[in-house]
């Protein structure tokens, strides 16, 4: 059997990479993604836990299933703001969108 | 303390595949690359998914999100040409973000994982429980009135907004029609 | 297979299922005893469908001859049967060019994923009630979530070739793929509505009484017109329409690589033949399948037979549709359609169980009981089914006088070809 907190390690250290990503990276899409990271490693956190802790109750799987359906929503209406931008400023560099920043 | 069978191997060279595609999201210039690293780190949870005998995610796991969201992400990039190659991958505050998620890594390894290292689940759970429930108990979790009937519904009405929400967003004003 | 050592000798005679306890008793160590049972299996399921390829190339060459007024392939072997033979031959000997710029990984990775994809579907096919490579309980949802990945090598191989043709093609192709994937998941619920269960073997043995084709016609039409535009072929291969983008996405790939495309495209016509019979047709279900259940092979491999002709007759018959208009019927006719399907497929099975027509769990394989519920189920569909078409029938009145209209205000310009727009 392999222990939980294998699990979890390679789930923190997933949805560390992820927020490195967010922080670090330039592109908007490159943070989109690294965004898709960072839900997989929670996924990964509440699937695990159902399977080790209450295999019968259904929570963790719905819950799983949840996050699929927002990062599907987060997925598409990002890339339609994502596109709307490049429109605009013909740019997808988060620093050069600062509009709204004063 | 861990034995090495089919199940030890699988888990390994599917942490390989999640980690190293995580990595290749973050560190890669080209980002048609970095959709591709992303499938396989998904892919790799999608495995996981699989060990943990919930096979009915893992499918919806490659469905959604290697079958759409990698597939929208794909063509973001390539509808805007000139983001494919771009000079700068890392902004100038990086190592402040790396030292920043060393020490989130350390903070949720003490506060999460350090009270179950070692064992195999918490309470001393040695064998994982056989019952496991499948997809037709998420069905009926899902839609059942002591369930989760009334996030269900939220959740197929957020996905509706996204939806129109995304098309209004996307559109091309000057098109004029469609 | 929870066998043990009394009933190995007995079972022995299914030897496909019970290799592992057989050569347990003939004195192997039980893990390599597994090892070689599922290598074995593995083996069978991915090479059959591969050298049933070789001989549908001819099937098909010699179909589309007989269409076109030609003899099709007469020269190597007898028949022109071992025409495929040398084609792989002549595909194998010929220059693997990979273009400059190209990204040299991706672009050996996608005829791979092409391959891999469509064998990975085998895996769930029920040839007979006890052969079946897994059963999973998700067995739907494996085929449609594997097919999803197909999006991903039209995409990798279109963008790796460094060619602007090669990525307008991958960008139709994906559109047209995405887009069709709707109708037909849609129109697979309703199958999986009628037997209750996802798995392929449980959607199998809920025929027995009664083809789902029969029950239900408008998911059978909807699934198998979705899964033509999957496959990419006339009438829906604009992806690779000679005349506008030349060879669609795989347009730089040459020689074997190349061969791994067409061999794909081949398996995978042949893939949803075969699925198109599992879903609707009954599979395996025939004629003695109770006492000999091998006999389940060639019932499904038939009716897999009939399909696939119907689909040879489809693409070499109907003219190729344009962008437009395969966007309009998917979007326009196919998924409003599969969406009301599925309420009044679900709203009639309710009205069947209230109405106490279903018929009873022992009798669930007795054409007769079940003619009642199939009735009910047929009825509806005939109904929607008209009235679609009805609606169908009004819009393409309105838009013909809408372009009479129009001819009528361009007629009386001045002759003189000017006018022509």
């Amino acid at each position: 059997m392999i222990p939980l907190w294998m699990y979890l390690v390679v789930a923190a250290l997933l949805f560390c990479i992820g927020i490195y990503g967010v922080l670090a990276r330039r592109n908007a899409v490159a943070i989109l993604m690294s965004v898709e990271l960072m839900l997989n490693a929670v996924n990964i956190n509440l699937v695990a836990f159902w399977r080790y802790l209450a295999p019968q109750d259904m929570s963790g799987q719905a819950f799983a299933a949840f996050v699929f359906v927002i990062a599907a929503a987060e997925a598409a209406v990002g890339l339609a703001i994502l596109l709307f931008v490049y429109r605009t400023k013909r740019s997808v560099i988060v620093e050069d969108v600062n509009l709204l920043r004063w | 303390m861990i034995e090495l069978n089919a199940q030890t191997i699988a888990f390994a060279i599917l942490s390989a595949l999640i980690l190293g595609g995580g990595l290749g999201v973050v560190t890669t210039r080209n980002l048609v690359h970095g959709a591709l690293w992303l499938i396989l780190s998904l892919l790799g949870v999608a495995g996981y998914f699989v060990l943990l005998s919930a096979p009915f995610l893992a499918a919806v796991q490659v469905l959604v999100y290697i079958g759409a969201i990698a597939i929208l992400i794909v063509f973001a990039v390539m509808l805007t040409r000139s983001m494919t190659s771009l000079g700068e991958v890392r902004n100038r505050q990086w190592w402040i973000s790396a030292i920043t998620v060393v020490l989130l890594f350390l903070l949720l390894a003490v506060g999460i994982i350090l009270p179950v290292w070692g064992r195999g689940a918490p309470g001393d759970v040695t064998t994982l429980s056989a019952t496991v429930g499948g997809a037709v108990e998420l069905g009926e979790a899902l839609v059942a009135g002591d369930g989760f009937v009334l996030p269900f519904e939220v959740a197929s009405i957020l996905l509706t907004a996204a939806m129109i929400g995304a098309i209004v967003v996307a559109r091309d004003e000057e098109d004029g029609q469609a | 297979m929870g066998l043990t050592g009394g009933d190995v000798l007995t079972t022995c005679v299914d030897f496909i299922n019970t290799l592992a306890p057989c050569l347990v008793r003939a004195g192997w160590h039980g893990d390599i005893a597994n090892l070689l049972s599922l290598l074995l299996g593995v083996v069978i399921v991915a090479t059959v469908p591969l050298l049933t390829v070789i001989l549908l190339i001819w099937i098909e060459r010699k179909f589309a001859a007989r269409i076109q007024d030609r003899i099709g392939p007469n020269r190597v072997g007898p028949y022109g049967l071992l025409q495929s033979l040398a084609d792989a031959l002549k595909m194998l000997t010929k220059e693997d060019i990979t273009p400059t710029g190209a990204d040299r990984v991706l672009f050996n990775l996608a005829p791979i994923i092409t391959f891999a994809t469509v064998v990975l579907i085998w895996a769930i096919i029920p040839f007979t009630p006890l052969h079946i490579g897994a059963d999973l309980s998700i067995g739907i949802l494996y085929f449609v979530a594997v097919g999803s990945i197909g999006a991903v090598k039209v995409m990798i191989g279109g963008w790796s070739s460094n060619n602007k043709y090669a990525l307008l093609g991958a960008f139709r192709t994906i559109a047209l793929i995405v887009s069709y994937e709707v109708p037909m998941i849609l129109a697979l619920l309703v199958p999986v509505l009628m037997a209750g269960s996802m798995g392929m073997q449980d959607l199998t043995h809920a025929q027995g009484g009664m083809w789902f084709i029969v029950m239900s016609p408008l998911a059978a039409i909807i699934f198998f017109i979705a899964n033509l535009a999957e496959t990419g072929r006339s009438p829906f291969d604009l992806l690779e329409a000679e005349s506008e983008l030349i060879a669609g996405y795989h347009i730089e790939y040459s020689g074997f690589k190349f061969g791994m495309f067409m061999a794909g495209e081949f398996m995978q016509v042949f893939t949803v033949a075969v699925l198109t019979a599992v879903l609707f047709l009954g599979g395996w279900w025939g004629p003695f399948v109770d006492q000999v259940p091998a006999l389940g092979f060639i019932w499904l491999g038939l009716k897999t037979a009939v399909v696939y002709l119907f689909m040879l007759l489809i693409r070499n018959t109907v003219p190729r549709f344009r962008i437009d208009q395969v966007m309009n019927i998917n979007w326009k006719f196919m998924v409003p359609l599969s969406i009301v399907l599925i309420l009044l497929q679900s709203f009639l099975l309710r009205l069947v169980d209230v109405l106490g027509l279903r018929p009873a769990p022992e009798l669930a394989n007795d054409l007769l009981a079940n003619l009642p519920q199939t009735l009910v189920l047929l009825a509806g569909n005939l109904v929607l089914g008209a009235i679609f078409l009805l609606l169908l029938q009004r819009h393409g009145r309105t838009l013909r006088k809408a372009d009479e209209a129009l001819a009528a205000v361009r007629e009386p310009a001045p002759a003189g070809g000017m006018a022509e727009a």
